[in-house]
């Protein structure tokens, strides 16, 4: 299986042949529908969320110019704001977790990689990735009760001390949350990582042995650069996750308790359909759409300087 | 290579790990749904009297017939459609290079990475002046210009790289431009498009933020929008809210186990692509 990069780049190659006027008319005869349904329903949304967010409407009644008024609130009033704080705190548990244990998950299993206990592992570790987020969200709610697994397993290792109602507390919920995230994309992490590291060179580790390099020096002089793509991927992918993450905590906490899970999907979702402050949630839902870009950018441009 | 045994077994006992720890929640699911109704049962225990009643009776209460034919109507409207023109569009834009190809592709790409959450508020009210609010349409023509960005993205990716030679002597042969699409592109590219039919179908299937807000029935929503309802109602009814999950799940297992060499392809494939 070939890689692309990323973002491919436009092919500087010969123009093939093609038939007379397939680059006008008829060539754009193929582009329209495509181009008409992503304008409906994608552009010109996105355009609206642009406008509502300088006007505050309660959905109903006439709207009034506010300017830049509500991007003010998403700044200023702390219910909005700590959305924003919230879902980057989920960064460490949706992509630093996943992607440092992936790593390492993978440099270890790396050489047993094509046994059989792997294949199924791989079929395993995708569950999480075909279930409904909803799913995860109510199995892990049940797991993390005072009365759930987590707590039964705290107290048989002798931590009976600190099992609480994991997802209803001040203090854990949003980690709480976060390992619910970890656990759906664990797994996906670990295979495209060990999908990567099948494609390093053997000889590689072999001259490394050669030249007396442990595990550790292998890693990290050998395994960790290869993966350059593959590691931008995985936290491209996770990071978009954490912060636009809905279904997860709409299911297993409901933003709460108090405003400690609350993220910004779900605020938007508030603002706009029970508080009917349309202007307000579609300035959060601007600043939402922008730090995704701002995120997801620069991690490729990393991924691909590697491969110049 | 050689593989230390230690290292072997090291391997091993992780991956075993990784396994228990990912099937826990299913483990957890199964024996809870088997505790009689209304009781909160304590962590993993297996019950004395296992309810296997618990799975006919969340199958009346989730109304499953109901939902899994909404679910099947909803991805058959997206699916299909969403394949046809993404396909159509990466061709244009891969293969035929119509004029503005790059600044259209550009345009394609800054949605790949667009939250559903951005939009969904304008969405709600032009769904709502379209007269298609609680219809599965409200589902369906929206899903389709959200899976266009990566479509297109998906299909130009293949379409770059097939030669123009092909083309070529499909042109000689006097073929126009949709014969040449029809008869040619469209049968070479199939291992292509079906990796998208199955992403496609596992988003769809699994779509939750469209569902809740444009759709009110849950006998008209997708798997995934009615799995939160049958939570709402039945949130406090653990061993028949776990039976539901189960029942709600098992379709998508299903074609999961069935097709798994292709998922874990097209997964793979499609996250390093996205």
């Amino acid at each position: 299986m070939t890689t692309r990069p990323l973002a491919a780049r436009p092919a500087h190659r010969r123009a093939p042949a093609r038939p007379r006027g397939a680059r006008g008319l008829a060539g754009w005869l193929f582009v329209i529908p495509a181009l008409a349904f992503y304008a409906v329903f994608v552009l010109r949304p996105i355009a609206l969320t642009f406008q509502y967010s300088m006007y505050e409407w309660n959905g109903i009644g006439p709207s009034t110019w506010v300017g830049m008024a509500n991007y003010g609130r998403v700044f200023t009033d702390p219910d909005l704001f700590d959305s924003l704080i919230n879902a980057f705190q989920l960064i460490v548990f949706f992509s630093a977790i996943p992607v440092v244990l992936g790593l390492a998950i993978a440099a270890t299993i790396r050489r047993i990689a094509t046994s059989r206990l792997a294949f199924v592992a791989r079929t395993v570790l995708f569950l999480p990735q075909v279930i409904p987020l909803v799913a995860a969200g109510i199995a892990w709610s049940w797991l993390l009760a005072s009365t759930g697994v987590i707590n039964q397993l705290l107290s048989l290792i002798g931590l009976g001390g600190v099992t609480r109602a994991w997802l209803g507390d001040f203090g854990t919920a949003l980690p709480a949350v976060g390992m619910i995230g970890a656990w759906v994309l664990l797994g996906l992490c670990t295979l495209l990582l060990l999908a990567g590291m099948s494609k390093i060179d053997p000889s590689l580790y072999e001259a490394a042995r050669l030249d007396g390099a442990g595990a550790w020096r292998e890693f990290v002089s050998i395994t960790v650069p290869s993966l350059r793509q593959e590691i931008a991927v995985c936290v491209t992918v996770t990071v978009i996750a954490a912060l636009a993450s809905f279904d997860i905590i709409y299911i297993a906490t409901q933003g709460g308790p108090g405003n400690t899970t609350m993220v910004p999907g779900l605020q938007i979702f508030y603002l706009a359909f029970s508080e009917r402050e349309v202007g307000t949630a579609s300035a959060l839902a601007v600043v939402l759409m922008l730090l995704v870009i701002a995120c997801a950018l620069p991690i490729q441009w990393f991924a691909k300087d590697g491969n110049r | 290579m050689t593989i230390s045994r230690r290292e072997a077994w090291t391997g091993r006992l992780l991956l075993i790990v990784l396994m228990a720890v990912t099937l826990l929640p299913f483990l957890s699911l199964f024996v809870t749904a088997l505790h009689p109704s209304g009781t909160y049962p304590a962590g993993l225990a297996w019950p004395d009297d296992p309810q296997w009643g618990n799975f006919p009776r969340a199958f009346e209460a989730a109304n499953m017939v109901a939902l899994l034919t909404s679910s099947t109507l909803i991805v058959l409207g997206v699916v299909p459609i969403s394949i046809l023109l993404g396909t159509m569009a990466g061709f244009a834009i891969g293969h035929l290079r119509v004029i503005g190809a790059r600044v259209v592709f550009l345009l394609f790409v800054l949605g790949l990475t667009l939250p559903f959450e951005g939009i969904i508020t304008p969405l709600y009210y032009q769904i709502r002046d379209m007269g298609l609010l609680n219809t599965r349409w409200a589902i369906i023509l929206p899903l389709i210009g959200l899976f266009m960005p990566f479509s297109v993205f998906w299909m130009r990716a293949h379409f770059v790289n097939m030669p123009g030679e092909l083309s070529e002597s499909a042109r000689i042969d006097g073929a126009n431009v949709w014969q040449l699409f029809r008869r040619i592109h469209v049968p070479l590219a199939m291992p292509a498009i079906s990796s998208l039919a199955i992403l496609l179908f596992l988003w769809t299937w699994n779509q939750f933020l469209l569902a809740i807000v444009l759709v009110d029935d849950p006998a008209k929503r997708t798997m995934s929008g009615a799995l939160g309802a049958f939570q709402g109602q039945w949130g406090t009814d653990i061993p028949l809210l776990c039976a539901g999950s189960l029942l709600i799940l098992t379709p998508t297992l299903a074609i999961f186990l069935i097709f798994q060499r292709h998922f874990v392809k097209a997964l793979l494939q499609g996250s390093l692509k996205g």
